[in-house]
């Protein structure tokens, strides 16, 4: 079943709701015990970057996501913070992330320009790679909502799964095969939100092998 | 860049919907959960709901409601109405409601200003001014039904709730609330220059050409209506609209 990682740091109501309406049964999970057979997670996550952090090493997920992330290729998608969670660390805080992918989570930069505001707060336009089955099924660029003040920069462009303008170019989605993080809220995004949400929960666990077949 | 967004802007009595003219004058325009389902429906940017007898009647949040129509909101939801203290503005948040509205709690010091957006961040508080226009054409400022006292200029409030922590200003202008007949601009401008948080400006649109206006020349960051989305045609039917994105691209320069 659907599982969404409750490490204290995120309202998961939307969430919820969301996957609800899509026709998705979901559970929470308050300790690693309880993402036990999990088909896919969800990692949510809002505030302050070294508490999300904290809360959820402290809560004792960190091994059993790992385990499911890399043992049993589950797919894991980390949502606002919960994806920034995915990079090595924050310009925000002192905490390390979890460095599953190689990318790095900083401030926006300050620039003169009257129009330019912190936080990235409102709808923007999601530029996904091609061919990426996180992002199928739009007949239009797909628009989600934002509401950060730091954003993700990956080494590498194969990394980057979505791009969004804002001041600079930042990966507004990053992936490494199963892991997937978005900085935007599908939960607050209607119809694109819940496109993305059955593109993640069609994603099944046999993504990775595949990848490594076709080299 | 990102897209000026257009907000409707439902008020709420009781149970239902209504849609009013200088604050009074309720119509009817029906039951919330479902013209919030309606608005999901074609891809609002976001909602504010405002529940308008809280806090005259001095009462908290309808909670049980707002949890049921936020349950059918899968968008941004601003909540306004009765909201005086912290463990009201937490329950709000684990609702699922995005933005909280500070109004008639947002007077004096502004202390619940203060300390919601040291707690929940200033991105998700949001103060609510009401002014309308006195007999000596000053903006006087409306606290729950009262006239306020202190004779505060409207970029003075703005000035203080910016100070006291808020992330966004909603400025709604009673006398032009549901006339359909433009913005008050010169309200929203003055307001919008003495601040550097967005402005969201309420009161008055007829279509989105006010809208433009209201951000061109008030310097609005956001634009909020009620008639313009609930109401069609001169004998105003209720009819829940809002513009595909398509129009808004093209007359918003993102």
């Amino acid at each position: 079943m659907i599982t969404i990682v409750d490490y204290k740091t995120a309202n998961l109501g939307s969430i919820v709701n969301m996957l609800k309406h899509l026709g998705h049964a979901s559970r929470i999970a308050e300790t690693p015990e309880q993402l036990q057979g999990a088909s896919h997670v969800l990692l949510p996550g809002i505030g302050r970057f070294d508490v999300c952090a904290r809360n959820l090493r402290n809560a004792g997920f960190v091994d059993m996501l790992s385990q499911l992330a890399f043992e049993r290729d589950v797919p894991i998608l980390g949502i606002c913070v919960g994806a920034q969670l995915l990079t090595r660390g924050s310009e925000e805080g002192d905490e390390p992330g979890l460095g599953w992918i190689e990318a790095d989570t900083v401030r926006f930069p300050e620039l003169d320009d009257k129009n330019y505001k912190i936080p990235h707060m409102g709808w923007n336009i999601v530029s996904p790679r091609l061919d990426d089955d996180l992002f199928t099924g739009f007949d239009v660029p797909p628009r989600f909502y934002f509401v950060h003040s730091y954003c993700m920069q990956c080494d590498m462009q194969q990394s980057v799964a979505g791009q969004t303008h804002h001041g600079i170019d930042f990966a507004s989605a990053i992936r490494r095969d199963n892991i997937v993080g978005v900085q935007f809220h599908p939960e607050k995004s209607h119809r694109f939100g819940m496109q993305l949400l059955n593109n993640f929960v069609a994603m099944s666990r046999s993504r990775k092998a595949v990848s490594e077949v076709m080299g | 860049m990102l897209r000026t967004r257009i907000i409707p802007t439902l008020l709420l009595k009781g149970s239902g919907l209504y849609k009013t003219v200088k604050f009074k004058n309720e119509v009817y325009i029906g039951d919330p959960i479902n013209t919030v389902r309606i608005f999901n429906g074609k891809a609002v940017d976001e909602l504010i709901l405002l529940d308008i007898d809280a806090s005259r009647d001095a009462r908290a949040p309808n909670f049980e409601l707002i949890a049921e129509i936020v349950s059918e909101a899968f968008i941004p939801l601003c909540y306004g109405g009765g909201v005086s203290d912290i463990s009201q503005i937490d329950r709000l948040f684990k609702l699922g409601v995005e933005k909280v509205a500070i109004n008639a709690a947002a007077i004096g010091a502004m202390d619940l200003v203060k300390e919601a957006s040291a707690i929940f961040g200033n991105q998700s508080i949001v103060v609510g001014l009401d002014f309308r226009k006195s007999l000596f054409g000053r903006y006087e400022r409306v606290v729950a039904g009262e006239r306020d006292k202190s004779r505060l200029e409207p970029a003075q409030w703005a000035a203080k709730a910016e100070a006291a922590g808020a992330g966004e200003l909603l400025v709604y202008s009673i006398d032009s609330d549901g006339s359909m007949k433009g913005y008050e601009i010169p309200l929203v401008k003055a307001i919008a220059e003495a601040v550097r948080i967005p402005v969201i400006a309420c009161g008055g649109a007829r279509d989105l050409n006010d809208m433009v206006e209201v951000v061109e020349h008030g310097q609005a960051a956001s634009a909020a209506a009620g008639s313009f989305f609930v109401f069609q045609g001169k004998h105003k039917a209720v009819l829940i609209t809002y513009p595909e994105e398509a129009a808004l691209a093209a007359v918003f320069k993102s």
